[in-house]
């Protein structure tokens, strides 16, 4: 493979990269200026299309296909609508694009609300990000003083205005109609779909809900083209018709135990164990790793013998996981004790649980507690078996709640107790010896700090 | 029965307003019309959101409704100078974030999401910050605090306390 020169990352390190001057003389909305005198707003959507890219925020939609879904002719208004509610554990891409090069962000989010006939964007920022608000805010008053937004933009008789709007910090508002309720000013229960956001999301009008990253890629296709875009990653697989390919650069978020954690962009498809090794400087203080979350924890867990796996959007589920999500690569060293990772991935999903669907909000809040009474020496083989069960039955999969929020929880559990069984089974039997074998009913322990 | 005194002041609601050209309905401007509220008193109280209600023409059922449903905004009491957010989550708790969490509760005399008794420090778990990069990390008000160590987090947030107001 050809030495890859980071694109989405360009401004990192450079003085001043989050400014107007600096963007431009990078390259930046001349590609804007260009499309806007040349293109007509299918031509956008045919472009980003035929690039292949898929969604960045972790379901890997085509983009260009969602924007399809719009009803042709419609009289307005369409909203463009920005996830930067960035709260998968482990993910802090967004974060990084928002405050280094926010003026890529930006003309990606003019040309897609051009392809998509918006006049009004959102930016949907989670609360968590004031550093990111205030570059933002600054880059989008650039772009108004430079004429980049507002009315008429460049001549083309194009308008655009895009607006900050703040989260309050709850993780369900990045599931994408949660996050319109949010935005409508409501408590952020996801909606049941159909009708999909494209016919009826925010304001009850049509709605496209796009993650920065993939604002980030679109201002990078209309700037170097299809082909360049093409030309990197992991093509579609012959065999599998399903399979629309993983093209493009994609920014991976490495944290946990490596010796260098930061957010470092490589093609598609490079493995974990690669990820690991050129990027993180290896699992830290010469240790092993003993299991590897691929794309945020809703995602699952890795052993050590599947680091081989592609990072692109086929890959994960190769073994097991949910899939890439956010590709946010979590390395947990042989250190750790599984039960205790559960016990945080199972805390998080009960936190965050937003209560409308009670498989999810009974499921997350029982595999805590079950999980805390393991955690406090009173486990017995029967609870793995019962988080097995709450695993398979909470979840859009299954079809038992709304969104995916419970599949994501339940990925860590299944991946965890069938990857690891072993492990969980010594501790129960270690840390209860006179209880691991009961199989009659008993009492949760009372969760001091659940919330 | 004597009206209470108002919690809105005029600028409060000036700066709501100024918001309302953006969004087709003034529902959607409870969220930043709570935060404008939250971030000039540290809470919201109950009044204030039946004054928000009735600055936006909704019944303030709806207003409690979106508030309580975000654990972010404090109603019955404010919290503190400094609102620390200590984060528990994956990539914060192998690198010890639990126990940092642990360590400045500890510290400050005070339960996780407690406030200490001068109203100085506001020290809650946090799920992830987003900075797993810098991990364990805190965000007290608008400062990110990086790859801490007890010690060290205890220093910082001295530092942002002095600048508090």
């Amino acid at each position: 493979m050809p030495p890859f020169k980071p694109v989405l990352l360009e401004a990192v390190g450079v003085p001043d990269g989050n400014t107007l001057a600096s963007y431009k003389s990078r390259g930046g909305y001349a590609p804007l200026e260009k499309l806007l005198a040349e293109k007509q707003p299918g031509d956008v959507v045919e472009m980003v299309k035929s690039s292949g890219l898929r969604g960045r925020g972790g379901a890997g939609f085509s983009t260009g296909l969602k924007w399809t879904f719009l009803p042709k002719d419609h009289p307005g208004p369409i909203y463009l609508c920005i996830n930067a509610d960035e709260s998968e554990p482990g993910t802090f891409n967004n974060r990084i694009l928002m405050e280094d090069d926010p003026h890529q962000v930006i003309e990606g989010i003019i040309i897609s609300a051009y392809a998509t006939k918006a006049s009004t964007a959102y930016i949907y920022l989670r609360y968590e990000y004031p550093r990111s608000w205030n570059r933002l805010q600054a880059a989008i008053d650039e772009a108004y003083a430079a004429g980049y937004l507002g009315k008429n933009i460049k001549g083309s008789g194009f308008a655009l205005d895009i607006y900050l709007h703040r989260g309050a910090a709850a993780y369900i508002c990045g599931e994408e109609t949660g996050l319109i309720e949010s935005l409508e000013g409501k408590r952020a229960w996801p909606r049941i779909k159909p009708p999909f956001p494209a016919i009826e999301g925010l304001f009850r009008k049509p709605t496209v809900v796009n993650n920065i990253e993939t604002m980030a890629c679109v201002a990078q296709i209309a700037r170097r083209g299809v082909d360049w875009f093409k030309s990197i990653g992991v093509p579609a697989d012959p065999n599998n018709p399903r399979d629309p390919g993983s093209y493009g650069p994609k920014l991976y978020c490495l944290s946990g135990h490596v010796e260098k954690p930061g957010c470092y962009e490589a093609p598609l498809g490079i493995t974990v164990r690669e990820l690991i090794d050129q990027f993180g400087g290896g699992v830290w203080k010469g240790r092993k790793a003993k299991a590897v979350i691929p794309g945020g924890i809703s995602m699952g867990l890795m052993t050590e013998s599947e680091l081989d796996t592609p990072l692109d959007f086929a890959g994960p589920g190769k073994v097991g996981c949910l899939g890439l999500g956010t590709a946010a690569v979590v390395v947990i060293d042989e250190t750790v004790s599984i039960v205790d990772f559960l016990h945080n991935s199972c805390r998080f999903f009960a936190h965050e649980s937003c209560g409308q669907c009670t498989p999810c909000r009974e499921g997350t809040s029982w595999s805590l507690r079950m999980l805390e009474r393991i955690k406090a020496g009173k486990g017995r083989l029967k609870d793995l078996d019962l988080l097995l069960e709450l695993g398979n039955t909470m979840g859009m999969m299954p079809g038992s709640t709304i969104c995916g929020l419970a599949d994501g929880a339940a990925w860590p559990i299944k991946n965890a107790i069938k990857k690891f069984r072993g492990e969980f089974e010594d501790s129960i039997k270690r840390t209860n010896p006179s209880g691991w074998m009961v199989t009659e009913p008993v009492p949760a322990l009372q969760i001091v700090e659940a919330h | 029965m004597i009206a209470p005194v108002p919690i809105l002041t005029a600028e409060m609601i000036a700066q709501i307003e100024a918001l309302a050209p953006r969004y087709p309905n003034r529902r959607a401007l409870t969220l930043p019309a709570l935060h404008i509220v939250h971030d000039a008193l540290r809470q919201v109280p109950q009044q204030a959101v039946v004054e928000i209600a009735a600055v936006l023409g909704l019944a303030p059922a709806e207003v409690q409704d979106t508030l309580t449903f975000y654990q972010f905004f404090h109603q019955e009491k404010p919290h503190g100078k400094v609102r620390a957010f200590v984060c528990r989550s994956i990539s914060c708790a192998l690198r010890g974030g639990d126990h940092l969490l642990e360590h400045l509760c500890h510290k400050a005399g005070v339960k996780p999401y407690g406030t200490t008794a001068d109203g100085e420090l506001t020290i809650e778990p946090a799920e992830c910050l987003g900075a797993c990069d810098f991990a364990p990390c805190i965000l007290a008000n608008d400062d990110l605090l990086k790859n801490l160590t007890p010690e060290s987090a205890e220093a910082a947030l001295k530092q942002v306390q002095a600048k508090a107001t």
